[in-house]
């Protein structure tokens, strides 16, 4: 056996390593977070101003990747009851997704710029 | 190795979330927007499907189906309806945050304490105070948009609003700092219920005191913390697709705020505790003002004599659904060899960028239509500045009255035109009752009338064909 096996064998330093595993995901969901606020915040001062209708449907259908959960506790082997909560998220969730991004579309395809004389 | 799958796609999913909102910079790239956006979703969802922990499938099915079956329809709706819509996504967005929080709370409740790690509870009572508030604020919202009969359209307020409603927020937090100390206590069971009621309560009381006028700001707020809810969920379930995600969301809601916040020249706690519309009640004392009417035929004469016209449409455009009528007007004057733009202020309509989506839809080029600053250089070149149902966003008030609640707002300089012809709907003063001093200019003259039937007989005095000959 290697220092390192007997070394996890060992219960304290087992949760030692357990509790550290936590705390490095906390702080790199943390990084996540800032990293994409200001990718976030970067390219969405550059929307076009004429957009913003369209801009906030199709945020909105972005967010709406909640259905990622809903799906998890919706299909797993959880009590039913709790499966319930996650089908009515993942229904509500589904629903933003497909009318946000078909609205996005239908709105996008309006915008047209100008034609002086006709070609056609 | 399906773990190895999932993570990728996720990867990916995250980077065309955030190429989708790039080519959102403009109208020419917006289509790939919505391709990139749909195969990212598409991506996270197949890869969150096949992972083995997924073992039931008919619910998710049939939540699948039926999310398909009320969104086509609520993607169909007129683009005036637009503002409603999206308040009534952002309340779908917080439900489902607020719904996974819950359930997941419950789950590690019931497999035990150990499970419901600080960090975790934290997380979660974010997740459902972000979440539920948005639920009801967004439905307040939207219930004001739709001018539901028994949601009070003008803002509500009442003695020690903002205290209370503050109170209630904090209760809320205190509640959750309990939690977290003890997750799994003997209140455990009540506490988080409570939070529940509590956050459903203040989303209701937060969006009350709010007027018509601030919607745009409003709608940004909520859209912001939509997305933050979303994050929180992501710290919950330990997904990072979901606070980058979330976090998009987040940033997009509160650069909207800003930019909606400074158009109006007013604070983010302004708009939330301000009750805008209702300090001005009062102020009828000015004595008669007596506006001077024209006719359309009148109009027409004067429009065809001017070679740079201004239209600059607010709300009213948006319930008359004058949108085609207008374009039909552009079209006239255009052959006439007149240039007419479009002035947009950032906050016309009820959510950012409303005008643009009607303007659109009628076929009025964009890069006609053109955004405050710009257009405000142009104006004293302006022959003819026609303000169809915009009020508060023309106000020359907004300058220099300080008692008028509009003050130090940004407007768009109609009175510097040479001559302002403005469409409205009735006499009486608008709705924030917030005279237009405009209207009283010796270069104004008004239009009465519904939008529609009034740019209709522009049209009509102005065609060639037309009666006047």
């Amino acid at each position: 056996m290697t220092f390192a096996q007997t070394a996890l064998a060992d219960p304290e330093v087992q949760t030692a390593v357990e509790h550290s595993q936590q705390q490095t995901d906390f702080w790199s969901l943390l990084f996540v977070l800032l990293l994409s606020t200001f990718i976030g915040l970067g390219v969405i001062a550059r929307v076009s101003r004429l957009l913003h209708t369209p801009l906030m449907s199709i945020t909105n259908a972005i967010s709406a990747i909640a259905v990622v959960g809903s799906i998890i506790v919706a299909g797993s082997e959880y009590p039913d009851d709790i499966r319930l909560l996650g089908a009515i998220a993942l229904f509500a969730s589904m629903t933003n997704i497909v009318s946000g991004f078909l609205i996005t579309n239908r709105m996008l395809k309006m915008f047209k710029q100008e034609r002086k004389e006709p070609v056609q | 190795m399906i773990h190895g799958l999932v993570q990728f796609s996720y990867i990916l999913a995250a980077a065309l979330f955030v190429f989708s909102l790039y080519w959102m910079s403009n109208p020419k790239t917006g289509k790939r927007s919505v391709t990139a956006g749909v195969l990212a979703m598409l991506l996270a969802v197949v890869a969150t499907w096949i992972q083995p922990e997924v073992v039931h499938h008919g619910w998710i099915i049939i939540a699948i189906v039926a999310g398909f079956a009320v969104g086509i329809p609520l993607s169909r709706v007129s683009l005036t309806a637009v503002p409603q819509r999206t308040a009534l996504s952002h309340a779908f967005g917080g439900m489902a945050a607020g719904l996974v929080g819950t359930a997941k709370f419950y789950l590690w409740f019931g497999e035990g304490p150990e499970q419901l790690t600080p960090f975790r509870v934290s997380a979660i009572v974010i997740e459902i105070i972000l979440g539920f508030m948005t639920l009801t604020g967004s439905l307040m919202a939207a219930g004001k948009l739709m001018e539901l009969k028994w949601v009070p359209q003008r803002p509500v307020t009442y003695p020690l609003q903002n205290v209370s409603n503050i109170g209630l927020l904090a209760l809320a937090a205190l509640l959750g700092v309990l939690l977290v100390l003890d997750p799994t206590g003997p209140w455990a069971g009540i506490i988080f219920p409570t939070i529940i009621g509590l956050s459903l309560l203040f989303g209701i009381l937060l969006i009350i005191p709010i007027g018509g006028a601030d919607m745009p700001t409003v709608i940004s707020i909520l859209n912001s913390y939509a997305g933050l809810s979303a994050v929180a969920m992501g710290f919950v379930l330990d997904n990072k697709l979901l606070i980058v995600a979330g976090a998009l969301d987040g940033s997009s809601g509160l650069i909207l705020s800003i930019i909606m916040c400074k158009a109006m020249n007013r604070s983010f706690t302004n708009v939330l505790f301000g009750a805008f519309g209702t300090v001005q009640a009062a102020k009828a004392d000015a004595g008669e003002r007596r506006y001077k009417e024209e006719t359309p035929e009148g109009a027409a004469q004067i429009l065809e004599q001017a070679s740079l016209v201004v239209i600059i449409p607010g709300y009213g455009l948006a319930v008359a659904q004058a949108q085609h009528r207008v374009r039909e007007l552009y079209d006239v004057l255009s052959k006439k060899g007149i240039t007419v733009k479009f002035g947009i202020h950032p906050v016309a309509g009820r959510m950012p960028g409303h005008m643009n989506v009607l303007l659109a839809e009628a076929d009025i080029p964009y890069d006609l239509q053109i955004e405050m600053d710009e257009i405000n250089s142009e104006m004293p070149h302006c022959d003819v500045a026609l303000v169809i149902g915009a009020n508060d966003t023309v106000n020359p008030a907004a300058r220099h009255d300080k008692s008028t609640p509009i003050y130090g707002m940004p407007i768009i300089d109609a009175d510097k035109a040479r001559a302002v012809f403005a469409i409205k709907r009735s006499k009486n003063p608008g709705f924030a009752g917030i005279e237009n001093d405009l209207y009283f200019l010796d270069k104004t003259f008004m239009l009465f009338g519904d939008a529609k039937n009034v740019v209709g007989e522009l049209v009509k005095k102005l065609s060639p064909d037309g009666v006047h000959g």
